[in-house]
């Protein structure tokens, strides 16, 4: 079997697993699922309604199917809390939810690989240790802390921007942009560590290599031997770390948003769950996952085209 | 190499911070030594709570509300005057029993599959790793989020769905370290001597494996702490009144801009422990010279 179609393979097996998770949990659990949403004051006429209404008398495999077939369709119900169609609420939030995380995955990148390439050219001097320390530092800060920090401090201490609250595009890019200062910076600053040791141990190894020696020789100056040198080599291990930590960058965004008050997917989840909107929270979750697996396969298959070395 | 292989080694990576000299390998620095002292005292004081003489962590009192950090409140009290160090001590209780509970179930179902996949190898090994990789793929904290939106929140409930999440992570390391020993000699000799495949795997096989997983739940210990902070910050962790460090942070949010320290507090604790962990686990690291890069 070729390196292609195993990974397909491994693709199609974990979308199987992942959105078959995503569907029976609702149905699997403990307790009915139709109770559940109606909560405490359900009337049997009711449960038996909305059993009815999920065709929770079917078999599982088959409720799998013609769920999986609606939710291609892009159909993934109704909210049981607004009646409104989840596919629209997920339209509605997942913007914001992208921009955040493009805007501080930006972020993070260009203030990883200056810091990165430097902790590398002064390895073991003092700024390296500096960079070292505050990098181990953050690593124990939880992004919700990192959060109420940068709110506490650039919003109510010095009021450079908005504590909490959204202004959409199309309202004004600067305004949008306002809204989204400190969210981005938390997620930037709590990506920032992992991004500038990954490229600080690489850029440490590739500024050993007989050509920088060579660059060196030929009198080129420091940072042009970084930037252009190193940083192009280096920029593949990035990419992989970055495809890495999808996985943090997606919970990340989903806690950001509801600390500063994104109306993104992350809102609407923990929403959803607080008003027991089970069919919201399905739909988002199984958008989140599939798209998380999608981008990992992505990832992977864009690291084999990369570095022939991988799919050997 | 797939993804998650991958994960481990730059997460490990990015994880560590190599000094430059090697020397001091052996030698714990003073850093851990103070991380040691803390988390002893969180421990002894999160277990001891009731019989210390720390206020009551539900009395409140609405007279001394809002007081900042004082020589009758060390650490000032919250909206309705209740003790935030007694608040601290028994919110560190769920923090630690979450944590702790999470990373024996992960450890210990981690070995009990890993090292037998390492041993075996061929198709036991295949279905293991290709079962952890299919684990790995989905996205922790939306699974954790899922399971707490339908099955409620509980102590019992948060450590079961945590832990078996953990489980493909000690699953790797453990099939990493048995691959590396299980073809050593004092492994042949056990088997020419006549040891059944399940003694050497238990005396053999295991001793060696149980170290590095305790350098690796150190760290797991302090990502359970941040989960649970996550989940009991957004309200779905262990239902108020118990004090937890997450929801003593969120209570503070909205008296952000007047008294601070109602947050800062418990996120000043909950920061310093995390620390704590991280770094005893990484000077254990340098000390075992456990070569992540080879997991």
């Amino acid at each position: 079997m070729g390196q292609l179609q195993r990974r397909l393979l491994h693709l199609a097996v974990v979308l199987f697993v992942v959105t078959f998770a995503t569907f029976a949990m609702v149905n699997l659990l403990p307790g009915d699922v139709a109770l559940a949403m109606l909560g405490p004051g359900a009337t049997p006429e009711g449960v038996a309604q909305v059993r009815l209404e999920l065709g929770l008398n079917d078999p599982l495999v088959l409720r799998y199917v013609h769920w999986l077939v609606q939710t291609v369709h892009g159909d993934f119900g109704r909210s049981y809390v607004s009646g409104e169609p989840v596919a629209d609420a997920l339209v509605r939030s997942l913007p914001v939810s992208v921009e955040l995380m493009i805007l501080s995955l930006l972020l993070s990148l260009s203030l990883a690989i200056p810091t990165g390439l430097v902790a590398a050219y002064r390895a073991g001097r003092r700024i390296d240790q500096a960079l070292g320390m505050v990098a181990s530092v953050l690593l124990a800060v939880p992004v919700f802390i990192l959060g109420l920090a940068l709110m506490f401090l650039f919003a109510l201490v010095l009021g450079w921007f908005p504590a909490v609250g959204y202004v959409p595009l199309s309202e004004g890019m600067l305004a949008n942009l306002r809204t989204f200062a400190i969210p981005a910076a938390t997620l930037a600053l709590f990506e920032w560590p992992g991004f500038m040791l990954v490229l600080r141990g690489d850029a440490i190894e590739v500024l050993q290599q007989d050509y920088v020696l060579l660059a060196k020789a030929k009198g080129l100056r420091d940072r042009h031997i970084l930037f252009r040198h190193v940083l192009k080599l280096s920029s593949f291990t990035l990419l992989t770390v970055v495809g890495l930590t999808m996985a943090g960058l997606i919970g990340g965004a989903l806690i950001t948003e509801n600390i500063f008050a994104l109306p993104g997917v992350g809102r609407l989840i923990v929403g959803a769950i607080n008003s027991r909107d089970f069919m919201v929270v399905q739909g988002a979750v199984t958008v989140v996952a599939v798209g998380f697996v999608m981008i990992n396969f992505a990832v992977d298959a864009l690291y084999a085209v990369l570095d022939p070395r991988v799919s050997r | 190499m797939t993804i998650a292989q991958e994960a481990s080694e730059i997460g490990a990576g990015a994880q560590g911070w190599e000094a430059p000299d090697t020397e001091a390998r052996f030698r714990l620095g003073w850093i851990p030594w103070l991380c040691i002292f803390w988390l002893t005292g969180l421990a002894f004081a999160a277990i001891a709570a009731g019989v210390l003489p720390f206020s009551d962590p539900a009395a409140t009192d609405i007279a001394n509300r809002v007081m900042p950090p004082s020589a009758r409140f060390w650490l000032g009290t919250d909206q309705l005057g209740r003790d935030l160090l007694a608040r601290v001590i028994y919110g560190a209780r769920v923090s630690l029993t979450v944590a702790f509970g999470t990373v024996v179930i992960g450890a210990i179902f981690g070995m009990l599959l890993g090292v037998p996949a390492g041993y075996f190898r061929g198709r036991t090994e295949a279905v293991l790793i290709g079962a952890a990789d299919i684990g790995l793929a989905f996205p922790p904290i939306i699974l954790i989020l899922m399971v707490v939106a339908y099955a409620g929140a509980s102590l019992v409930n948060l450590i079961i769905v945590l832990g078996i999440l953990a489980i493909p992570i000690y699953m790797r390391i453990a099939r990493a370290v048995t691959l590396t020993f299980a073809q050593r000699e004092f492994v042949l000799a056990a088997r020419a001597l006549g040891a059944s495949h399940l003694r050497v795997m238990w005396r053999e096989l295991l001793p060696n494996v149980t170290l590095p997983i305790m350098v690796v739940a150190m760290i797991g210990m302090s990502r359970v702490i941040v989960i649970e902070g996550i989940l009991s910050f957004l309200g779905l962790s262990v239902p108020p009144p118990a004090p937890t460090w997450g929801n003593m942070i969120a209570l503070g949010v909205s008296e952000l801009g007047f008294h601070p320290h109602i947050s800062f507090v418990p996120s000043a604790v909950m920061v310093i422990t995390i620390f704590a962990f991280n770094s005893i686990g990484n000077a254990l690291r340098k000390a075992t010279d456990l070569r992540e890069s080879a997991l």
